[in-house]
Parts: C-alpha cells; sequence; structure tokens
C-alpha cells in the first residue's frame, strides 16, 4: 500500500513549474545558458560582426590569430570570427521553425492513429516503417535534388521526414493514456473524438512530445549541418558551420583555427541542446529513479 | 508461435514491398530520366523518345516497376549509366567494404555498450555515471564530421599516429584499407556506443526496480547471483532491437564518416551517385539498404520471440 | 519529531515469560522519510512486537498505517528512501537492522521467508519455476543435490498444486493467479523457515481461490511448527488463520491481543470503527461510516492519533500520546479511554429499502451477448475466424425505477463487461437493451442520442484512473453539463458547487487536482460527476473495491444518501458479496457470462439455490475468529467459457454428469421475483442444501 502526503498547494501554471525543474537543475542551468547564448548571438550577429563576411583577400588568406582578426582567417581570407558569428543563423532559423512543425504533424497523427488503432493504425505505421527504413541522408537528398537547398525547401522537408519518428513516439504515448479510465469515462460520456484529444489525451500526451521535440531539435541541427558538410546544403558565400567544416578540412595541418572554430560553437549549441533536453525529461519525471536492492 | 514468427515474415516481405515502391515512385518523380542522363544536352526530340522506346522508358509505370522488381529478384540490378557496368557487381564490392567498417565497430562497440550500461546503471548518480552518461549524450549528438574532423586533427595531424584519410580503392582487398580504417571506426564506435548504452542503462535500471527483483533481495540472493540471473536476462532482452537497429545503420546511413574519411563504402556511392544523377544505382542502393534495415530488425523481433518466454505463449486468462 | 520517543514507557510483552520461546523481537522500531528540509517523517513510531514460536500473528491496518513497512522491516529491509530512526529488530539473536550481508542473505528465505503480495509480479519472469525453487533450496537447505526434483514435488504437493511436473517446468507468467499464488508459498516454504511472512497474498483473488489457499495456510501451520506474520487489510482472512491479532493506525500498534479480543470485543476505537465499518453477508444494513482520515506522514504531533476522528475523545487526547497500556485480560490498547469502548457503539444505520411504489422498467435486456474477438490484420486476411464461445451469452434482465440491482461474480463473470455494454464501451454481439422513454439503445454510445447519454452514467473502480490527472476538479465536473446541458458559466460553477457539496466536499476542492484528493475523495468526485447532469442511471463498476474499508462504508452511506435525495436507479457491479447485501436490493449471481439465479437479495442469500452461489456464499469470510468458510467446488482454472452445456459444469459440486455437459440450464421461475437456471428441480436443491450434516 502506498503512504499518502496531501498537500495542499495551489496548483501553480504548468510552464513554469517545468521551466523550475529545468533550470534548478545544473546541467538544465548549464544547457539553458548555452542555447540562450547562441540564439542572442545569432539573432544580433549581423550588428556587431566586425567585418564583412563575403569579403573576400587573397593577402592574408588562412593567417593566424590577431588583433584585427580575433579567430584568423579562412582560406579566402574572410574573418572566421564574423563567419562564425553568423554561421549558426541558417542552421537555428531552419532547425527552430522545423521541429516545432515536425512536432505538430507527428504528434497530430500519432495521437489520432494512437487513438482510432483498427485498420487505419495498421495502414500508418505500415507506411511509417517503410519510411523509417530508408536512411535520411536518401531521402533528403532526393528531394534536394529535385527541389534545391533554399531553406523553403529545407524546412518542410526536415519537418516532414522527421515528423515521422514522433507519430511513433505519440502513439505509444497515446495508447498508455486511452487506456485509463478517464478516457473511457469521456468516450462514454458521448464526448466527440476531437474533444477527447483536446482534453483528455493532450494534456497527458504533452510532456513526452515536449521531450521528445527537444531531442529531435538535436537531431535536426545534425542532420541540416550533416548536409551543408556533404555540400548540399547552404550554398556559399553565406556562413554556415558545416560548409566551414568541409571547407577547413584541407588545411587542417596548418591552419587549424578555421575548422575549430565553428566546431567548437555548433558543439556548444549541441551540448546546450542536449543538456536542456535531458533536463527536461527528469523535470518532467520521464527518467524515473529509485533501486531496491539494499 | 510458428504463427507469430510467419506473421513477422509476412510483415517484413510487405514492408519490402512497400519501400520499393516509394522508391520507384520517388526516382519517377524526379525531373529526367536514365535517357536525359546519358544523352544530356541531346535530350530533346527524336532522339529522345529512340533512347526511351530502346530502354522500355516509355511503357506505363506498372510494368516498368513490375520489370524492375521481378529483375531484382532475379538478382540483377541493372547497369550504371554513369560506367555502364553491373551494379550488382559495383554496390558488392562497396557493401563488402562496409560490412568491414560495421564488423569492427559492432566488434569494439556492442561489448563496451553493454558494459558501460549495466556500469552506470547500478552505479546509478554516482561518479561513473555521470561522467559516462555525459559522455554519451555527446557523442551521440555531435554530428560525426564534427567528431571525425577533431579526431583527424588529433590523432592525424598533431600526433600523426594513424592516417587521417582511406586512399585504397573500393576493390581494393580488405587488408589494405588498415590502418586508414581505424580512425572512421572508431567515430562510429561512439556513436553507436552512445546509443545502446543509454538503451541498456534504462532498461536495467527500470528492472531493478521491479517486484521480482526486491523479491529475490528478500529470498536472500546474493547480490551477484541476482544482476546475472534475475535483472540482466530481462534486461538486455530489448537491447537487441537497439542492436538491430544500430545494425541497420552501419550497414547504410554512414554517409558523413565515409565521406569525411573517403572510405569507399556503400554510403559514399550513393552520394555520388545521387550528385551524378546516376538513378538505376540510387534505385538499387536504396533497396538495398531498406531491404538490410527490414531484414535486420525481422531478426531482432524473432531472436526477441525465442528468448523471451513471454512472448511465447499468447494465452488469454478467464 | 523527537517529543514522541522519550514519552512511549515500552511496557515488554509479558504474556509468554519463557523468553527462549521468543523468535523474532521488535523493541521501540521507528522508520521513516527525511524531507528535504531534513525533517523526519515516521512511518513507523515505536513499534513494540514480540513474536514467539508457533504463534500465528495478523498485523490488521488500511492504506497508510505501515504494516507493509512493518512487514520489510522485520526482514530487516527497508525500500529506497525509507531511514531507519531506531529500535532494534532481533531475530533469534542476531540484530537485523545492523547485521552483515551475509548473514541477512542467509536469514532471508532461509530462517524467515516473505510470500509477496503480488506473485505475479514477484516471480522472475525468465526463469522457469523449477530454477527458481532450485534457487531457494540450493540457499538455504543442505539436502544433496540429487533430491531437488523429489523436494520440488513434495513441495507441491504440500501446496496442493497437482499435475507438480507439469507446472514446474512453465514460466510464471504461464500460471493462473492462483497457481502463481501457491507457486510463491511452495518457494518460501523450500527453505524450510522458522518464521512465515505474508503480505496480503490473496489480494486480488476470487473469493473461492481465496478460501483455498487460507486453508492451505492453516493446514501448513497446524501441521508443522512454524510461525506466521500475517499483515492485511482484511480482517476476515486474518481471523480464518490467526490467532492474535495486531491492529495498527498511522504507524503505531494501537491494539495486540487474542483474536477474540480484538474481533470480539476490541477495545480501541479504532479497532471497533473498523470492524463496524466491514460490511457483511447476513446484515441487511450498510456498514458505519468512519468519516475523516488518517493523519498525514509527518504531521503527527504528541498527541493520540486517532483522536480527530475519534467519538470518545477528550482533551486528554489531544495533548498526549498514549503509550500501549496493558489490560486485565492481558490484552495491550494505546488509548485513554479504552474502558468506555465497550459501551459505545458506532451507528448502523438501516440502508434505505426499496419500495416498488411505480413498477416502472427503466432498463430493459434482453439475450445480451458479448464476444470478444481479438482479429488482427493478418487474420483478416488469411480468413481467420474465432471459433471461441462468447464471453457473455443469453443475459437478460430488467431494472426497475429506484432500486439498486447487483450483479455479483468472480473474475471472468462477465459482470464488467456487461455493464460497459449497457454504457456503450463494448460491443454487443448480440442482444436488445431498451432504455425507458428512451427506446433502444445502439451498442456503441457513438450512435447513441444525447437524451439516452445523459440519463445513463458510469462510475469506474479505480480512483486513481477515472480522473484526468491534468485537469482541476472543477473541469472535471464541467464537461458533462457542457456536453449535455447550454447552460453559461456561471450556471455551471453553480452546479459543480452544488454537486460537491451533496457528495461532502468543500468548494475549495474545485481548484485542486485530483494527485491532492485521497482515495476516498477521489472516488467522491467521481460519484459527483455522473450525478451533475442528472442521470437516472448510475452504473458501478466495482466502486469500492479500490478502497480501504472504512473508506469504502463512508462511499457506501454516500451512495445511499444520493439516492434517497435524487431517486435514481443503480446498476452495482461488485465481487463482494457482503458490499452487495449491505446496498442492493435484487442480486444476479453470474458465472463465466451466464446467468445463475436471479432474486431479492435477502432471499438469494438466506436460501441460496443455484450450487455456485451456495459455493460463493460459504466461502465468504467473516472477521470472526476461528470462523471457518467451506470449501464446496473444487479448484478448477477457468481459462474460456465451456462449448456446450451448463458453464459451472467444470467445478459444481452437485453435477449431474451428461445432462449438465450437453444442455444449457433451463429457467426455472421460483416466486415471481426469482429465477435459476439450473438442471437441478429448485425444490430439490433446498432439500439437499438444508439436509443435515451439510452446510449453510
Amino acid at each position: 500500500m502506498t503512504v499518502m502526503s496531501y498537500s495542499y498547494k495551489v496548483p501553480k501554471s504548468r510552464f513554469f513549474e517545468t521551466m523550475t525543474g529545468i533550470v534548478s537543475r545544473p546541467s538544465g542551468a548549464i544547457g539553458l545558458f548555452l542555447v540562450v547564448t547562441n540564439v542572442i548571438l545569432a539573432i544580433i550577429s549581423p550588428w556587431i560582426v566586425p567585418y564583412d563576411f563575403k569579403v573576400v583577400n587573397a593577402n592574408i588568406i588562412l593567417d593566424g590569430p590577431s588583433w584585427q582578426h580575433w579567430l584568423g582567417t579562412d582560406q579566402l581570407g574572410r574573418d572566421v570570427l564574423t563567419r562564425t558569428l553568423l554561421g549558426g543563423r541558417q542552421a537555428m532559423i531552419v532547425t527552430m521553425t522545423a521541429t516545432p512543425l515536425a512536432i505538430l504533424w507527428g504528434g497530430c497523427l500519432g495521437i489520432y492513429t494512437g487513438l482510432v488503432a483498427g485498420r487505419f493504425d495498421e495502414i500508418v505505421m505500415r507506411i511509417v516503417d517503410a519510411f523509417l527504413s530508408l536512411p535520411w541522408i536518401l531521402k533528403m537528398l532526393l528531394i534536394i535534388v529535385m527541389f534545391g537547398s533554399g531553406i523553403f525547401v529545407l524546412i518542410p522537408t526536415l519537418a516532414f521526414f522527421y515528423g515521422i519518428p514522433v507519430i511513433r513516439i505519440a502513439r505509444a504515448a497515446t495508447h498508455a493514456v486511452v487506456a485509463r479510465d478517464y478516457v473511457s469515462a469521456a468516450r462514454a460520456r458521448g464526448q466527440s473524438r476531437l474533444s477527447i484529444i483536446w482534453f483528455e489525451i493532450l494534456p497527458n500526451v504533452l510532456d513526452a512530445l515536449l521531450v521528445e521535440g527537444a531531442m529531435r531539435c538535436s537531431w535536426m541541427l545534425l542532420a541540416f549541418t550533416s548536409l551543408s558538410f556533404l555540400g548540399f546544403g547552404v550554398s556559399p558565400p553565406t556562413p554556415d558551420w558545416g560548409l566551414m567544416i568541409a571547407d577547413a578540412r584541407s588545411y587542417m595541418a596548418i591552419a587549424p583555427w578555421a575548422g575549430l572554430a565553428p566546431v567548437i560553437a555548433l558543439s556548444l549549441l549541441i551540448i546546450g541542446i542536449n543538456l536542456t533536453a535531458d533536463a527536461l525529461a527528469k523535470a518532467v519525471g520521464l527518467d524515473r529513479a529509485q533501486s531496491a536492492v539494499h | 508461435m510458428f504463427r507469430m514468427f510467419l506473421q513477422r515474415v509476412g510483415l517484413g516481405v510487405i514492408t519490402v514491398f512497400l519501400v520499393s515502391a516509394m522508391i520507384f515512385t520517388a526516382v519517377e518523380i524526379l525531373p529526367g530520366d536514365a535517357c536525359t542522363a546519358i544523352l544530356q544536352r541531346d535530350a530533346v526530340g527524336q532522339r529522345l523518345e529512340n533512347c526511351r522506346q530502346e530502354l522500355g522508358l516509355n511503357r506505363p509505370a506498372i510494368i516498368r516497376y513490375s520489370t524492375w522488381a521481378i529483375q531484382v529478384l532475379k538478382g540483377d540490378l541493372g547497369t550504371s549509366i554513369h560506367n555502364g557496368k553491373q551494379i550488382a557487381d559495383l554496390v558488392f564490392e562497396r557493401f563488402k567494404n562496409t560490412m568491414l567498417l560495421a564488423t569492427l565497430t559492432l566488434m569494439l562497440g556492442v561489448p563496451l555498450a553493454i558494459g558501460l550500461g549495466i556500469l552506470t546503471a547500478l552505479r546509478r548518480d554516482r561518479l561513473p555515471d555521470v561522467v559516462v552518461s555525459t559522455l554519451a549524450i555527446f557523442a551521440m549528438t555531435i554530428p560525426e564530421f564534427v567528431s571525425a574532423t577533431l579526431l583527424i586533427f588529433i590523432f592525424s595531424i598533431w600526433l600523426g599516429w594513424v592516417p587521417g584519410i582511406v586512399t585504397a580503392s573500393a576493390s581494393a582487398p580488405l587488408s589494405s584499407f588498415f590502418p586508414g580504417i581505424i580512425l572512421p571506426v572508431v567515430v562510429l564506435t561512439m556513436v553507436m556506443t552512445a546509443h545502446i548504452l543509454r538503451a541498456v542503462r534504462s532498461n536495467v535500471i527500470e528492472v531493478m526496480e521491479s517486484d521480482y527483483i526486491q523479491m529475490a533481495v528478500l529470498k536472500g540472493v546474493p547480490y551477484r547471483t541476482i544482476i546475472l540471473r534475475h535483472a540482466l536476462p530481462n534486461a538486455l532482452l530489448p537491447a537487441i532491437n537497439v542492436i538491430a537497429l544500430t545494425i541497420a545503420w552501419l550497414l547504410g546511413g554512414v554517409v558523413v564518416v565515409e565521406k569525411v574519411f573517403n572510405f569507399p563504402g556503400l554510403g559514399h556511392y550513393m552520394v555520388d551517385a545521387i550528385s551524378d544523377r546516376d538513378l538505376p544505382v540510387v534505385q538499387a542502393i536504396a533497396l538495398i539498404v531498406a531491404t538490410v534495415y527490414v531484414g535486420v530488425n525481422l531478426a531482432a523481433d524473432l531472436l526477441g520471440l525465442l528468448l523471451n518466454p513471454r512472448l511465447r505463449t499468447m494465452r488469454t486468462r478467464a | 519529531m523527537h517529543s514522541q520517543k522519550l514519552s512511549a514507557l515500552i511496557v515488554p510483552n509479558q504474556r509468554f515469560i519463557n523468553m527462549q520461546d521468543t523468535l523474532l523481537d521488535i523493541n521501540d522500531l521507528s522508520v521513516g522519510l527525511i524531507s528535504p528540509d531534513h525533517g523526519h517523517k515516521p512511518i513507523l513510531r515505536n513499534i513494540n512486537l514480540k513474536i514467539n514460536k508457533r504463534e500465528t500473528v495478523g498485523i490488521v491496518g488500511e492504506s497508510g498505517s505501515g504494516k507493509s513497512t512493518l512487514a520489510l522491516s522485520a526482514m530487516g529491509y527497508l525500500k529506497k528512501g525509507l531511514h531507519y530512526f531506531g529500535g532494534r529488530v532481533h531475530f533469534s539473536d542476531i540484530e537485523l537492522m545492523q547485521a552483515s550481508k551475509m548473514d541477512l542473505q542467509r536469514i532471508r528465505g532461509g530462517r524467515m521467508a516473505l510470500i509477496p503480495q503480488n506473485a505475479s509480479q514477484s516471480l522472475s519472469p525468465t526463469l522457469r519455476v523449477r530454477d527458481q525453487m532450485y534457487e531457494a533450496l540450493r540457499l538455504h537447505t543442505s539436502h544433496d543435490p540429487a533430491t531437488y526434483r523429489h523436494r520440488i514435488v513434495e513441495l507441491m504437493g504440500k501446496v496442493r498444486l497437482p499435475d507438480a511436473e507439469n507446472i514446474v517446468n512453465r514460466y510464471p507468467h504461464e500460471l493462473s493467479g492462483g497457481q502463481q499464488q501457491r507457486v510463491a508459498i511452495a518457494m518460501a516454504l523450500a527453505g524450510e523457515p522458522d518464521l512465515l511472512l505474508l503480505d496480503e497474498p490473496t489480494t486480488g483473488l476470487d473469493v473461492t481461490t481465496q478460501a483455498h489457499i487460507l486453508g492451505l495456510l492453516d493446514d501448513i501451520v497446524t501441521n508443522t511448527d512454524m510461525t506466521m506474520v500475517y499483515v492485511s487489510h482484511d480482517l476476515g482472512a486474518i481471523a480464518r488463520v490467526c490467532r492474535r491479532v495486531v491492529v495498527m493506525y498511522a504507524g503505531e500498534i494501537v491494539m495486540d491481543g487474542t483474536a477474540e479480543q480484538v474481533l470480539e470485543a476490541p477495545s480501541h476505537p479504532y479497532a471497533k470503527s473498523l470492524l463496524a465499518s466491514i460490511p457483511r453477508v447476513h446484515r441487511d444494513a450498510l456498514p458505519a461510516a468512519l468519516e475523516g482520515r488518517p493523519p498525514a506522514i509527518g504531521d503527527l504531533q504528541n498527541a493520540c492519533a486517532f483522536a480527530p476522528r475519534c467519538a470518545l475523545k477528550s482533551k486528554l487526547c489531544e495533548t498526549e500520546r498514549p503509550n500501549l497500556f496493558l489490560q486485565d485480560n492481558g490484552a495491550y490498547v494505546r488509548c485513554f479511554h479504552s474502558g468506555a469502548v465497550e459501551s459505545w457503539s458506532p451507528n448502523i444505520i438501516p440502508r434505505s429499502m426499496y419500495r416498488s411504489t411505480q413498477e416502472e422498467i427503466m432498463l430493459d435486456v434482453q439475450g445480451l451477448a458479448i464476444s470478444y474477438d481479438k482479429r488482427g490484420f493478418l487474420d483478416a486476411v488469411f480468413r481467420k475466424f474465432s471459433s471461441s464461445p462468447p464471453t457473455v451469452e443469453d443475459v437478460s434482465f430488467d431494472i426497475q425505477r429506484g432500486e439498486t440491482l447487483a450483479l455479483v461474480g468472480e473474475s471472468g463473470s462477465g459482470k464488467s463487461s456487461i455493464l460497459k455494454a449497457i454504457a456503450g464501451l463494448v460491443p454487443t454481439s448480440n442482444g436488445l437493451i431498451h432504455l425507458e422513454k428512451e427506446g433502444l439503445l445502439s451498442s456503441t454510445m457513438e450512435e447513441r442520442s444525447k437524451s439516452q447519454l445523459q440519463l445513463i452514467q458510469l462510475v469506474f473502480q479505480n480512483p486513481d484512473e477515472s480522473l484526468n490527472p491534468r485537469q482541476t476538479i472543477g473541469e472535471i465536473l464541467e464537461h458533462p453539463l457542457r456536453l449535455y446541458t447550454d447552460l453559461d458559466s456561471k450556471s455551471i460553477h453553480e452546479r459543480c458547487l452544488a454537486i460537491l457539496e451533496k457528495v461532502r466536499l468543500g468548494p475549495h476542492y474545485m481548484t485542486r487536482l485530483p494527485a491532492q484528493l485521497s482515495g476516498g475523495e477521489k472516488q467522491r468526485v467521481a460519484i459527483a460527476r455522473a450525478f451533475i447532469a442528472e442521470a437516472q442511471i448510475i452504473l458501478c463498476d466495482e466502486v469500492t473495491s479500490a478502497l480501504d474499508v472504512s473508506v469504502q462504508a463512508a462511499v457506501l452511506k454516500l451512495l445511499d444518501d444520493l439516492k434517497k435525495k435524487m431517486g435514481v436507479t443503480y446498476l452495482f457491479v461488485a465481487h463482494d458479496l457482503a458490499v452487495v447485501r449491505a446496498i442492493a436490493d435484487r442480486v444476479i449471481v453470474l458465472y463465466q457470462g451466464r446467468i445463475c439465479e436471479i432474486g431479492p437479495v435477502g432471499k438469494v442469500y438466506e436460501a441460496p439455490h443455484h450450487p455456485y452461489t451456495e459455493a460463493l456464499l460459504s466461502a465468504v469470510l467473516e472477521p470472526v475468529s476461528g470462523f471457518k468458510p467451506k470449501l464446496l467446488s473444487r479448484d478448477v482454472v477457468e481459462f474460456s467459457p465451456v462449448k456446450q452445456g451448463c458453464a459451472f459444469q467444470r467445478r459444481c459440486h452437485r453435477s449431474l454428469g451428461d445432462i449438465c455437459e450437453r444442455h444449457k440450464p433451463r429457467m426455472q421461475q421460483i416466486s415471481p421475483d426469482r429465477f435459476l437456471f439450473c438442471h437441478i428441480d429448485a425444490a430439490e436443491l433446498s432439500r439437499l442444501q438444508n439436509a443435515p450434516g451439510t452446510l449453510i
């Protein structure tokens, strides 16, 4: 028998509680700090960069860090600091737009199919399995080859393909909820399906979706930068971390700073997202604790 | 149980068919076809028509699909536009290279991951767990090209211990890939280990919280026996699925690593084929990768069925 | 809080003077949680308990009493998160709280064995039964391994599991609940322990299975020298096997005496109230409700823990914590006013008797049949049809306005399925349901009209599951109103407050979340939700089964009150025959989805006709010392209904053989309101049942 503790605090807003949960953990605090810093820098960078990112100067190629160029210059004489500060913009815009879209569409379909079950569910899951069996690169590249790689192609494409695993997660979370009596109670009342989804299921599935959303964000960032690295993403001369790393590879031996700067920037952002996601998972309780071995 | 076996296999076959249809459709939608790729600027008017007639490209899609499907089942994957050779041979060469990469990674990573997963679960929230779990998160989500670049920088350029790039060609004998294959294997191992480790850790934690483990303690069973006999068999079963997924990933999706290290594997070939618009090759590789994915998952499911007594007997109780 | 420890005068149990006979000696044990601000929140407070050899001790308490923690502490085990605050646990010569790992491993399972609450969760799923038993033998006995097989068969015989060879080679999940529990007992016995600890081992088992297992335990204990400690909330089970009873409340022992002393002449107000709140099969009245709830952990001051709820409380009780006082009859009571308890009685209220003034039929069910046919996608492709018999078949009955009709049966009886079919949650494969003035009810609720839906409301069993954890009580209560009425927000709010008042919850509950309420309070909210839209038929699906006995009594009283005030009709599903007696007017007895018998509750209970009813009633436990239920039906597990003939044929102790196996029983009308489905003639059944030398 469980022992109960009856507390009578007024329930605070859920958002507030979750945020507190994240920030109170060291991992969450650091993670959130890294993410927010990156975002702010990305937003204000066009106004604070010392140089124009396009300017090519053959005289100063591959110079090391100096007072004029704090992080040195790349193989075309462009300022590495400038390009690094600006390099995250594309990645963040795409990722942060596509992630909510992915969660939205994957979540809706996942919840709906989890509730409805039956033949519709079986068909959807077969298609999902089929989609997931193809490597993401293949899928992305086929689209890019067809439609180009502008952000208006990349955002919907990433949102679509990365929403598919979300369907699975949402469906599993919905299954856990649908079996509960309060959903049966709602059905027995004659509540409409939509109303059941909105009032009964969604509030309980939201946590899982949010945690998944945070993880999706980092996967998408990974995908986007990998595409840029391979040359299928952002086109030069727009600065982008993936592209910068690809370019700098050939010169690693003689000018490592050109490659290391974007590497570190990208790493910090990803680490930040992951730490936040982890803290969120813990705050929301999707990472339980207690071992009974004495 | 045989029925469930058949069911799974049946579903797998359906999935593969679905995938092949999807691939075919996707390639169909692409602007241009084999003829425009071959003829390039000459791809107009009568010449285009003749080419299409010759290659059978003007027949309805369904017929082309079934022709292709039948060909594939016979083992003929078509001809590469790029160099006219048999795709089956080209693909096979590169597949075996990727297999080498995958096997080495698995041999190194799986035992490491399982061991670390168990360790971190049993020493939960203490120092080993915090360190390893944090490293695992990073290893998992930092793009492979980033870790590859870092590793190349440290071990190849700075320390000079291993080469930073693979120079052997696709058809070279397997032994020529050493020592160039070392860094790619390390990068892949890092990522794979992280994934499996986290899955194992969470399974072990969940099992250790269960009632039957508490019962074993209260039965006076020594700690080590509890872990080995009662906990692990239950905790590791779900790990089979994660390992299957990583195997599938290794055999088809490590494009970035192969590109970075110039490794002549299947993924590298696929990207090149897409850049070159060598559609038959793209189609073939996609199909192979998907089949491998489905096959490996099926094997994992079946293995799970065999090993997990709970799944075997499905009885409805009154 | 520290102040509690000092003033407790420790009075050792001097009933048995021979100290060598003491097996387990718990001395001033305190165990609890440590809150984030380092406060001590005790779950067990100053427990003093001495158990001697060959004693059978029952530890009874409701949720929050700490009884399970006590059972585990007796083995020197604390769940993660619990801390040891003080005291000693002596098992023969070893102090368990400070013992070494080696000693603990040797004792647990070897000299002291636990039979767990939920055997299905406590047996390792990937080890065969045989291997788990071998483990017990290997760890705790010194027998030659070659003899293990033989010993296991012996043990299986002791727990009355026939077909030992077969069972022993299986995995735990392949066995039924009753079989699993017996395996758990066998495993505990394998180590040849001196002390058997049982933690609610019959929770979740059917009435008849429970009776069999308790009989088994009783035999084991009488035939060997074993000492037994039985922890439970069920006083009937404890009365069956224990000769000494210890009552716990809020982490303390409040009474410790022989079974007769505690059950027949309880001298603690809580013990007496607890007994009075247990419904009885042969008593036509509602059990006395005990209002309020136990104090929260950490809320304890230097006072009597039960005082806030006690009818006999005085100033003293609120300022000083009573010790365990030794009474003249040898029992220990923690109360300042134990002398006055004898002359005080909790109120037992006769329930509102149904008067059939209107003879109006509200709901008419004809020929209902339900089939749970699970066909997967591939099955449909390959055209596999399930040929198993339906879960529920040929069920017909009607409910009159204002009455409470009960559906009673064990697991598999189909009672919940029938209820859910009426609610529209489960599709029927046959049959008609007719709702007065509204016409035929479709079996799926999507096809029902709003007014049909509004008239029938459902209350679920588990209060933790039936309220959405993310909605406030106010939001939960609003749903039906928003769905069925066009009222504006203000009126809705008022209606919510009004219904909360009717279920005796204050208006401040509107903004609470379910997690902040107790089980009983949550169930009240669920009931309020059913009533708020002025339904006329309330379907109750085991609504008190998940509640503590004293809370159950309060909820039953509430249901009765609401019926009086609002004039509704209840269809009440339960497995507990006593609860049914307390609240129902008529009862339908079900077995494997087929009706056995229908009639007014009093008449059916006092003179059952159907063999199954007879078996059920004689298997019921009573909280009376030395009460032994009679086991009539065979202990057979039914996995699915029979294909041909009477559903009860495999277990019936009066089976006529061939005719019962081939033909469905015919309906006999014994009186205008009593029906029986049996091949044996009613008069003959009466004669057989009342023959001298047989039961009831």
